[in-house]
């Protein structure tokens, strides 16, 4: 009896295994293999081989490369922090109407073209572009800016975009906060600034962490916006991959270019899902 | 409490700031698309509906809106079925090979898009569908499936599975039971799932620059070329368009949510 039932929940098991079949099949052809091939050929050059690795690891262009891109998607994601906390919190705060109009306009980018915004960003920020017209008008600058086509407008296209994923997840923290809390913290005698830093701040943490994450993870394989908006000056890595595939065919290089960043990328993911647990960072979305 | 301080108004200004900054590309792009100049003058000195006349009459851009169009419908019409097959089998499945399952199918959105146009460009080199339209359609298929499995498993887990259990007890078989008890009240996860997929499919880009080609290009593709050249106002009005689409989709997508 008990083993037939066994026998059930086997098959029946089995049948739901065989069911995701269709789709992992999809998924493996179109990143697992695609991504196993990338390492092969990163290994090869006539024979096995680590020629590419040590070119990567010793020529400066790719430590240059390597190097500006931490730096912008570091920059990005404090930004990002600054800019999202503050409307997060409102958006967790703010009575009915109020909430579905913030929310509403955090969301409304979130489903709209980069290529849109990249657009939008170029004409608002190029030379003639609009900030330069409105400050020259006003009188602020006699000369225009360089905001676009460098490394400026390159990141403030790619904080424009990528703020929805810090402020969802920390939205979604806040929301769990139960609100007679920071009354029970008020009340046992700590001033709302001491509330705040020691039971507010701490219980949003995981949503803090989960779109710092998402954050500086996408910003590291951005390629759209510095490509459009850094006037082919700012070249992040995603830049350096393809550049060498459609520019140089070098295959090799390309590739292990590519699995360096997939490895960094793993490694943050790896790191902060000690922390906060995997479905969080990409759950919450 | 006292009323509203000088730390809440400027809270409350700093908030207004920050969600301006988020919709001033917009705000921007729709008076650009009825700009009557060629000019990238704020605000326009004149208004004209040139630049969607130029859109709507120009072959290339009609061709590559159609393919995006088809390359869209296609992968929703992939994606849909086996995404909720697969999600139907993460909700009701256990042990630790669902788990590993269930975060491979989440993989198309972590991994950088760049590696994974690289990686499809080497394998598709090798079967031949490189500015194919099948490509297109199974890489859109493949970024699509996050998006259905996760609202299809969100809707499953709010539906109470038991209903099925009944239906079949009275002897529906499995498939129909699930047709005709559960597919009806998880219905609405489903269609945003689709839609979902259907925007991200429109939006595509970066796979489609490396793997699209010839006369399989999408609008994307076109724009991103176009872009990289100069700033054509025409630009403004497909952005101004794409974005209405998106929404519209989005309203339907959440309206229909209960």
């Amino acid at each position: 009896m008990a083993q037939s039932a066994t026998g059930q929940d086997d098959g029946e098991q089995r049948l739901m295994l065989l069911l995701a079949v269709p789709a992992l099949l999809v998924v493996s052809a179109l990143v697992l293999l695609p991504l196993a091939w990338l390492v092969g050929q990163s290994f090869w050059d006539n024979g096995l081989s680590f020629a590419h690795y040590q070119r990567v690891f010793s020529e400066a262009v790719y430590w240059r490369s390597f190097g500006l891109t931490f730096r912008i998607a570091a920059l990005v994601t404090i930004a990002c922090l600054l800019l999202g906390y503050p409307v997060a919190y409102a958006a967790a705060m703010a009575e009915r109407p109020w909430k579905a109009l913030i929310l509403a306009l955090i969301v409304l980018p979130f489903w709209t073209s980069v290529l849109v915004r990249a657009y939008a960003w170029l004409v608002l920020l190029q030379r003639t572009g609009v900030v330069n017209q409105m400050l020259e008008r006003v009188g602020l600058i006699s000369e225009p800016l360089a905001l676009a086509h460098n490394e400026f407008g390159a990141t403030l296209a790619t904080v424009h975009i990528l703020l929805p994923f810090m402020v969802l997840p920390i939205y979604a923290a806040i929301e769990k906060i139960p609100p007679d809390l920071m009354q029970a913290a008020a009340s046992l005698g700590g001033g709302p600034a001491y509330a705040f830093r020691r039971v507010f701040l701490p219980l949003s943490m995981p949503g803090v962490i989960s779109g710092m994450t998402l954050v500086f993870i996408l910003t590291l394989g951005f390629y759209i916006t510095p490509e459009l908006l850094g006037g082919g000056r700012v070249v992040m890595v995603s830049m350096v991959v393809s550049r060498n595939v459609e520019l140089y065919q070098q295959w090799g290089a390309a590739s292990a270019v590519g699995v360096v960043l997939l490895l960094i990328v793993a490694a943050i993911f790896y790191a902060v899902s000690r922390v906060v647990s995997f479905d969080r960072i990409l759950g919450d979305k | 409490m006292s009323g509203p301080s000088t730390a809440r108004v400027a809270f409350g200004a700093y908030v207004g700031l920050v969600l301006a900054f988020l919709i001033l590309p917009f705000l921007i792009i729709l008076p650009m698309s009825f700009s009557g100049t060629r000019f990238l003058t704020f605000p326009p000195p004149s208004f004209s509906l040139r630049w969607y006349q130029e859109y709507f009459g120009s072959e290339t851009w009609m061709n590559a809106t159609a393919i995006s169009a088809i390359i869209a419908l296609l992968t929703v019409f992939i994606a849909t079925p086996i995404g909720v097959a697969a999600a139907y089998g993460i909700a009701n499945g256990r042990g630790r090979l669902m788990r590993v399952a269930h975060v491979t199918l989440m993989l198309p959105l972590v991994v950088p898009i760049v590696i994974l146009a690289i990686g499809i460009f080497f394998v598709f080199a090798k079967l031949k569908l490189l500015a194919t339209l099948p490509g297109l359609v199974l890489a859109n298929v493949m970024l699509g499936l996050p998006f259905v499995v996760t609202a299809v498993v969100a809707g499953l887990q709010s539906f109470d599975m038991t209903q099925e259990m009944v239906a079949r007890s009275l002897g529906m078989n499995r498939f129909r039971s699930f047709m005709a008890v559960t597919l009806p009240q998880i219905r609405t996860s489903v269609a945003s799932g689709a839609i979902f997929a259907f925007i991200s499919a429109m939006d595509e880009t970066i796979i489609a620059i490396f793997i699209s080609g010839g006369q399989y290009q999408p609008l994307t593709k076109r724009m991103f070329t176009s872009l990289r050249d100069e700033i054509d106002p025409t630009i403004a009005a497909i952005s101004t368009l794409l974005t209405a689409t998106s929404f519209l989709l989005v309203l339907l997508a959440t309206s229909r949510r209960k």
